[in-house]
């Protein structure tokens, strides 16, 4: 293995897309995400890559768009208000069946908000993120390491299924540094005939495009669309488990909510509770396979979020309503400690028999 | 030692966050697991900055230092912050020439430092931080010389090693300080 | 003997637009200068939001529909992608390069990113039915302005060359008309001359064509041509409004 380095979360996700080909990054400053622009500033003029501050989040989505066309890998990256911004982009590139790569380091809402780690465009990220019917892949590193991977994995997804993959992050997973190791794999790009390049007079002209006035036409792309969104659920979810063998108390949690969990169910191991955590690491799609293994001996889940509770739908969903779900919170750019989490825990065990 | 967390807390400018990362840096080529994670925003500039590390044998859960095990404060402000959040039995390490009172609690071990004044003697005004450093980390027994300068080199750029040897001797200096009695 | 054909460049599909609406005449001339450049294999066509967003269908090279307002950014990813081998142009409206869109053309224009831009002024929302542009004359009835543009409610139509003039930025801004003969021809040299310096890597090129637009406008074709004449060119008068490489020339 390849010396590690310390880096910053958002400097990994910059490294990490480099790595991956990507020599195209259009954004606009924002905190707490704006390193990985610093980072592009400076790296992208000595590899023969382009770095370009835009006008506007707006602007930014656009140019990526006008990349993206051209086949090439090309990123942005935002914070959550920023995201919202360039949410009309995200439904042109779903539309236009371009893949892409777009960086959301979350932090409070709504509106201007705040600047303190916030997951609470769980929602955004995983029901749309714009207007008409579509997905993104969206992808929620858990450490410094995972922003590096699931970078590279969220270009090679994105490629493969000519779709945005979306890295939704934190404040506290861009700003924190840990270990890194580098020395990655990635796929090689497949071809893209379907780019808009020149003809070269070679062939018929390629269109990008997302207009279509035939509602039975426009059906037909969005009934494939689904048809691909569907395949993509059954393959491409991803997931850890810790501890789930024995649980009766499932936690269920992602980034930065994940660790702060894990320390508490480490705790209550030491105490004797049984509990155990279910780690989306794709949200969507939502790993529903995990959840239907813990189903059979799980009696309580815990869905632990940095909002007011977006994820525990999917618990919902995906427990299929069988066991009650508990929220346990913080909102507005607050953490959940170790000790709320704990509580949470101990109050499930307590009422551990009622099923 | 299986899991140390530290915070550092004091003015903007005095770099509390380059310590913490010199701290990560050490624990991480000692093949520790290690994580830092800054305050940050506004308060950056100019105001207060903290940064929290944890140094491991195992993996790191949350990177979140809410109650350290070693408090680095370097202002009042920090101290009053802080000084409640410090684990039983924990460290505070404190730049008497900038905090004037004493540590209220009685279960802690704490030594005062007088870093600013020391660095201004040693004509290295900007390098209080790592005074109060070499205090702490001959305090822990882990000022081993060749791991300093081992560390010191991932975080001081090639183009400025003459720093290196400055930032070591300095933090000699905390190391040998004896307060009095 | 042929006399006259259609331009390679242009496809051999039906156009949509209205009869007496000058959209056809600009498509041509765009068509004509890639023909003349030998550039149509590695051009790429923006088209815009409003009556041109079917351009992409006209147009015989790679062609890319960019959301309303955005296509200078969707262009600058195009172009940006590789420079070398991209020949990029946008055709926008008023409401998509001046109203909706004006951010990405003044930061387009102030990069002087190296494009081509023509932007077609009608003085009003064609694709939508006639509501009030940007570039609306004080007066103008529209759906949405149904006693005449006020500028005491909605202000003054914005004069685009002139405003970007006043960047550093841009290479070359030039506004035209196609009401005539003799005007079609000086406008196909400005469209020729705006593909050329992006050719020539000069940088960003920008041709407005004062347009008309007679089912919106409420006229026939000929005296939507005469309009243009009597009530469009005193307000936005034709001429060159930047020209840096001819500047830089005078002045040695």
């Amino acid at each position: 293995m390849a010396d590690k380095v310390l880096m910053k979360g958002n400097e990994a996700i910059a490294e990490a897309a480099i790595i991956a080909g990507c020599r195209h990054y259009f954004g606009y400053p924002i905190t707490p995400q704006t390193e990985i622009a610093a980072y592009m500033a400076k790296r992208m003029p000595k590899i023969g890559g382009v770095f370009l501050q835009a006008e506007s989040e707006i602007a930014a989505i656009n140019m990526v768009y006008g990349v993206a066309a051209t086949g090439k890998r090309v990123m942005t990256s935002s914070s959550s208000p920023g995201i919202s911004l360039k949410s009309e982009g995200l439904s042109y590139l779903a539309g236009a069946d371009l893949p892409s790569l777009v960086v959301n380091v979350q932090r409070g809402g709504p509106g201007l908000g705040g600047i303190q780690p916030s997951q609470a465009d769980y929602f955004q990220a995983t029901k749309g993120g714009g207007h008409g019917d579509f997905r993104m892949l969206v992808l929620a590193p858990s450490s410094v390491q995972e922003m590096a991977e699931l970078t590279i994995k969220g270009f090679e997804l994105a490629d493969t299924y000519r779709m945005t993959a979306m890295v939704l992050a934190d404040g506290t997973m861009g700003q924190m540094m840990e270990p890194v190791a580098l020395d990655l794999e990635v796929k090689p790009a497949p071809e893209k005939p379907w780019a808009t390049t020149g003809t070269k007079l070679a062939r018929e002209h390629n269109i990008v495009n997302s207009l279509f006035l035939s509602p039975e036409e426009l059906e037909k792309f969005n009934f494939d669309r689904y048809e691909k969104y569907r395949y993509i659920e059954e393959n491409e979810a991803m997931y850890e488990e810790y501890l789930m063998d024995d649980a009766d108390i499932c936690v269920v949690a992602f980034g930065i909510a994940a660790r702060v969990s894990k320390n508490a169910i480490n705790e209550a191991r030491k105490q004797g509770i049984k509990v155990g955590l279910i780690r989306p690491i794709t949200l969507w799609p939502f790993p529903t396979a995990p959840f239907k293994k813990a189903i059979t001996h799980v009696k309580n889940f815990i869905s632990v979020e940095l909002s007011m509770g977006q994820m525990i739908e999917d618990v919902r969903l995906a427990t299929e309503c069988k066991a009650p779900v508990a929220l346990c919170n913080r909102a507005g750019g607050m953490i959940p400690s170790p000790e709320q989490v704990l509580a949470a825990i101990q109050e499930a065990n307590k009422n551990g028999g009622a099923r | 030692m299986s899991t140390r967390e530290y915070l550092f807390s004091g003015f903007g400018g005095q770099g509390i966050l380059f310590t913490g990362k010199f701290l990560a840096y050490k624990g991480l080529m000692e093949e520790k697991q290690v994580s830092w994670l800054p305050s940050y925003g506004p308060e950056m500039r100019g105001g207060t900055a903290s940064c929290g590390v944890i140094i491991s044998d195992e993996q790191v859960g949350s990177p979140i230092v809410s109650n350290p095990d070693v408090l680095i404060a370097m202002n009042l402000p920090s101290l009053d912050k802080y000084e409640d959040e410090v684990v039983s039995g924990g460290y505070v390490f404190a730049d008497s020439s900038l905090i004037e009172r004493k540590v209220k609690r009685d279960d802690l071990h704490v030594y005062y430092i007088p870093a600013t004044r020391l660095a201004s003697e040693n004509g290295t005004p900007t390098l209080a931080n790592m005074i109060i450093l070499g205090k702490l980390l001959s305090v822990f027994g882990e000022d081993n010389e060749d791991d300093l300068r081992r560390a010191l080199g991932k975080v001081i750029s090639a183009k400025r090693a003459d720093m290196l040897e400055v930032n070591l001797k300095a933090m000699q200096l905390g190391a040998a300080y004896q307060e009095e009695a | 003997m042929v006399v006259f054909d259609k331009p390679h460049a242009l496809a051999d599909v039906p156009m949509h637009y209205c009869p007496g609406c000058t959209h056809g005449i600009i498509h041509r001339l765009v068509a004509e200068v890639i023909d003349e450049l030998g550039i149509e294999g590695k051009t790429i066509g923006i088209a815009p939001v409003g009556c041109s967003v079917f351009a992409y269908n006209y147009f015989n090279c790679d062609t890319i529909e960019a959301a309303h307002g955005r296509a200078p950014a969707v262009a600058t990813g195009v172009k940006r992608s590789d420079p070398e081998n991209h020949i990029v142009f946008t055709y926008q409206g008023d409401g998509d390069l001046a109203s909706i869109g004006m951010a990405e053309t003044v930061h387009a224009a102030a990069r002087n990113e190296n494009i081509t831009v023509i932007f077609v002024n009608n003085a009003i929302y064609g694709m939508t039915g006639g509501q009030m542009a940007p570039t609306s004359l004080v007066g103008q009835v529209t759906q949405t302005s149904p006693y005449g543009r006020d500028p005491k409610l909605c202000g003054y139509p914005v004069r685009v060359c002139e405003m970007l003039a006043q960047l550093e930025g841009p290479e070359y801004l030039e506004r035209v008309t196609v009401n005539n003969v003799k005007n079609i021809r000086r406008a196909k040299a400005a469209i020729k001359k705006a593909f050329q310096n992006q050719v020539d890597g000069k940088g960003f090129s920008l041709v407005e064509v004062v347009s008309s637009c007679p089912t919106n406008w409420g006229m026939t074709p000929q005296a939507a041509l005469k309009w243009i004449d009597e009530a469009m060119l005193p307000y936005y008068p034709l001429g060159v409004y930047k020209d840096r490489s001819a500047e830089q020339e005078e002045n040695k």
